[in-house]
């Protein structure tokens, strides 16, 4: 217990603004779904940090950051499918030209 | 400063830097592999919070099955090469973006870090995934249920909407 609470808090804010900045910044399909990846660990690594200092006997806090994950597995599963499946479609999975609703 | 905040700090950077390069590399596949070692990082502090089976648990998804998906969908659409310039790799929007992503990170750091939280030092019990095995078909058996199928269907939809349709088919199912 060494280290203070606030460091994994740190670390875990600035992981999820990475993860937003490539949500916002890529055009690329797959890069905005790393950027998902990204903000997701950021939110477990804060779920399993509050466990750990807050509440570490119960086991509570730990299932909440397994179940995050099994939920991020299913969202990569289906998105990158998706994005194949687009890719098949139309030959290119820049996200400003996937406009097919619009025209 | 201890051994251990050196570890921590090492990860910690090991982390962040990767996860940096892996939204601003102009490569997708370096991208993939950036983010492999981001959430190897990130496998690292679980480790150090003494949550030894959730530290496992990542490896395997994510550093194992997340980032093969994620390779071969980079390989599966040609990593975007043949329909981009190397300089387009960002929208007209990505210095919008930044603004945004630095104006969040401001008010995270200046809000998360400094509130009282009631920190509690206690070990953690030795029986800790014991523990948690009970609870998944104990307390937490129906969000376990609901987990599974909700895998069952991510894999049937994955493999519905990806798999390749021949000649013929659009109109039978039309």
């Amino acid at each position: 217990m060494a280290i203070p609470l606030s460091w994994y808090l740190i670390v875990a804010a600035v992981l999820f603004c990475i993860g937003i900045y490539g949500v916002l910044a890529r055009r690329n399909a797959v890069g905005i779904l790393m950027g998902v990846e990204l903000m997701l660990n950021a939110v477990n690594i804060n779920l399993v940090a509050f466990w750990r200092y807050l509440n570490p006997t119960d086991v509570s806090g730990q299932a909440f950051a397994l179940f995050v994950l099994v939920v991020a597995a299913a969202e990569a599963v289906v998105g990158l499918a998706l994005i194949i499946s687009v890719y098949r479609n139309r030959g290119d999975i820049d996200a400003e030209n996937i406009n097919l609703l619009k025209q | 400063m201890t051994l251990t905040h050196i570890i921590f700090i090492v990860f910690a950077a090991i982390t962040l830097l990767s996860a940096l390069f892996c939204v601003t590399t102009r490569n997708m596949f370096h991208a993939a592999l950036y983010l492999v070692i981001s959430l190897f990082g990130v496998a690292a502090t679980f480790a150090m919070l003494d949550a030894s089976f959730l530290a496992a648990a990542q490896l395997i998804v994510y550093v194992g099955a997340v980032a093969i998906l994620i390779i071969f969908a980079v390989m599966l659409t040609r990593g975007g090469a043949g329909s981009l310039p190397a300089k387009q790799q960002f929208n007209t929007q990505a210095g919008l973006a930044a603004v945004v992503t630095v104006v969040t990170l401001f008010i995270l750091l200046r809000v998360v870090p400094f509130f009282n939280y009631p920190v509690q030092v206690a070990a953690v019990p030795i029986d800790i995934v014991e523990q948690l095995g009970q609870a998944l078909v104990g307390d937490f058996v129906l969000p376990f249920e609901v987990a599974s199928v909700l895998l069952l269907a991510a894999l049937i939809g994955a493999i519905y909407i990806a798999r390749e349709r021949r000649k013929g088919e659009e109109v039978e199912e039309g």
